[in-house]
């Protein structure tokens, strides 16, 4: 369990993330939807402690992220933010390899080569495998990334919005292979996602963020209603069921 | 592997050649034939030993210290003289010549890396402050620093009435090594071996803070690591033969289009070439204006600004 309490981020006279306490479940995906701005990356960032907090506390399986050694932590969570400006040229394979360095500390085992080579057919990149990552589109680079995140086999994955980039057959692709780790091996999955049709579909739990604070919580069918997303992104979006799903329509 | 033991041999029948390449006598005859003579081992022994072993130790290390740079600036054209390193550690030798010249040669060479140190810690707070940071801009700003840097030492050389001193560190040069003056390179070669070791934290560097702190890794530990071995190693350099231009560029450039910048596979590439090319350069110094020689440090100027603009111009084309 993930439990944020009172945490508050101000950059100068703007506050991002203004006192929020939430406490994100075990075993599900968590999605962090909002409009821009919320303050759902920084809220991330500071979970996972790439960024540090100006006030409050967040425990992880009760670690303290802020004091919890580094190495301890990258092998009970991992993070991947949205903007992955990598200029190395790394192949596919030596970036997922990275993925277990948390337990192999660059040495890796013939066990770790089997998590890295699991990982890449996760994602479908058997093929690009010894491409360097500067000769793959952004989208191949997205699932890249992923597989490395996955391969650092955490208990708990932070995705800063991981279908960034990615078509739709690659998002679907993308979204029901979170849902296979949590069904299947028991993972924590915590995603900021803008396509709340996304998050309503593969969700166990959805928290909706604007202006720094936490403003709703619930399960998919309590979220995604018209008029709690009227109150979120101030927009008219109608609710229709479609296959025991619901989707928020807004295009027109 | 195949590839690492032919550079390997490549860089052994150069160090032979520069063994031989001279103005003295020295070949097989006479050291080991009938007009044998002990003035030619003697030469072996205290000149082109010594200056081969100079040139092998400084170019190796000199060029990993380029790539663990650019690595930890995420930039392909930082080196220690586009970074203020180098002239950071001259204006350092200068400031000890002047003040206690009597300090023995190791101590002079932990001063100018001190001076390193903070010349680099400074382009790198300098980068911070920069809002806008192209790739170009990056070693632009370096380059600007070393000129400040350096202007301030020629001036107080000048004062002091040290310029030819001072032109001894800022032009590398090999004509100058003997046995006994050029050991100090050893400490390089073992840092350029530390740096091996620590090869995959500097890769895991290189894809940012963000990616580091995920892995587990302390980033500013793994900064302050490079960034210290940086400087012994620049320092080392610049007390024993002056600077060598360019090379700390070049060679991790060329390495990183073919192998890609997995460190712990692309370092003993970086080294054996880095290590030939400046063996290359010297050998051609030698016999260009034999029996005269052109320094390194001109030389590699020459070859190293070539390349250099080679390589601009060519990341210009993929960026634009």
């Amino acid at each position: 369990m993930i439990e944020i309490s009172k945490v508050t981020k101000a950059y100068g006279e703007a506050v991002v993330v203004n006192d929020v306490s939430l406490s994100l479940p075990a075993r599900g995906i968590t999605s962090i939807i909002g409009p821009n701005g919320a303050g759902k990356s920084t809220l991330l960032s500071m979970v996972s402690r790439l960024m540090p907090m100006d006030r409050g506390r967040v425990m992880v399986d009760g670690l303290d992220v802020a004091t919890t050694p580094g190495d301890v932590l990258a092998r009970r969570l991992s993070i991947l933010r949205q903007d992955n400006s990598v200029s190395s040229r790394l192949t596919v394979r030596d970036l997922v390899t990275f993925g277990r360095y948390p337990y192999s500390k660059g040495r890796p085992t013939v066990e770790d080569r089997g998590h890295v080579e699991q990982a890449i057919a996760y994602l479908g990149l058997e093929k690009l495998a010894d491409r360097f990552l500067d000769e793959l589109s952004g989208g191949q680079r997205q699932r890249a990334f992923v597989a490395m995140v996955l391969c650092q086999d955490t208990d708990y994955v932070l995705l800063d919005e991981p279908l960034n980039n990615l078509d739709m057959k690659h998002a679907v692709t993308m979204m029901k292979l979170l849902r296979r780790a949590v069904d299947e091996l028991g993972k924590t999955v915590v995603l900021v996602l803008h396509d709340i049709n996304f998050a309503s579909c593969y969700s166990d739990h959805i928290v909706a963020m604007k202006d720094g604070k936490v403003v709703h919580q619930g399960a998919p069918d309590v979220l995604v209603r018209p008029d709690v997303l009227k109150d979120i992104y101030d927009l008219d979006i109608a609710v229709e069921e479609v296959g025991g799903r619901r989707i928020g329509i807004y295009y027109f | 592997m195949k590839g690492l033991v032919a550079a390997a041999l490549l860089l052994a029948v150069l160090a032979l050649t520069s063994v031989f390449v001279g103005v003295g006598d020295v070949s097989f005859g006479t050291l080991f034939g009938q007009e044998a003579s002990g003035q030619a081992q003697q030469l072996l022994l205290v000149s082109r030993i010594p200056r081969t072993l100079a040139i092998v130790l400084a170019g190796m290390s000199m060029a990993v210290a380029g790539m663990i740079m650019q690595m930890l600036t995420r930039n392909r054209f930082v080196e220690p003289s586009t970074a203020g390193t180098a002239e950071s550690a001259s204006l350092g030798i200068l400031a000890v010549t002047l003040l206690a010249p009597e300090l023995p040669v190791f101590v002079k060479m932990l001063v100018a890396s001190v001076f390193a140190l903070a010349g680099t810690a400074l382009f790198l707070r300098i980068l911070r402050a920069v809002p806008l940071r192209s790739i170009l801009i990056v070693p632009l700003i370096g380059i600007m620093l070393g000129g400040v840097i350096s202007a301030i030492t020629t001036f107080i050389a000048y004062r002091f009435d040290l310029l030819q001193s001072l032109n001894a560190w800022m032009t590398g040069d090999f004509s100058g090594v003997l046995r006994g003056r050029y050991e100090l390179l050893w400490l390089s070669f073992a840092l350029t071996v530390v740096a091996y070791t620590a090869a995959h934290r500097f890769t895991v560097a290189g894809m940012g803070e963000d990616f580091t702190t995920n892995l587990g890794l302390n980033y500013k530990a793994v900064l302050r690591l490079g960034l210290v071995i940086v400087s012994l190693v620049t320092a080392a350099v610049v007390v024993t033969v002056g600077m060598i231009p360019f090379l700390g560029l070049i060679v991790p450039n060329v390495v990183s289009m073919v192998m890609g910048d997995n460190m712990r596979r692309s370092l003993p590439w970086v080294a054996l070439l880095g290590a030939a090319l400046v063996l290359a350069c010297d050998i051609a110094g030698r016999l260009i204006r034999y029996p005269y020689e052109i320094p390194i440090g001109t030389t590699m100027g020459v070859v190293g600004s070539a390349l250099f603009l080679y390589l601009l111009l060519r990341k210009r084309r993929q960026l634009g």
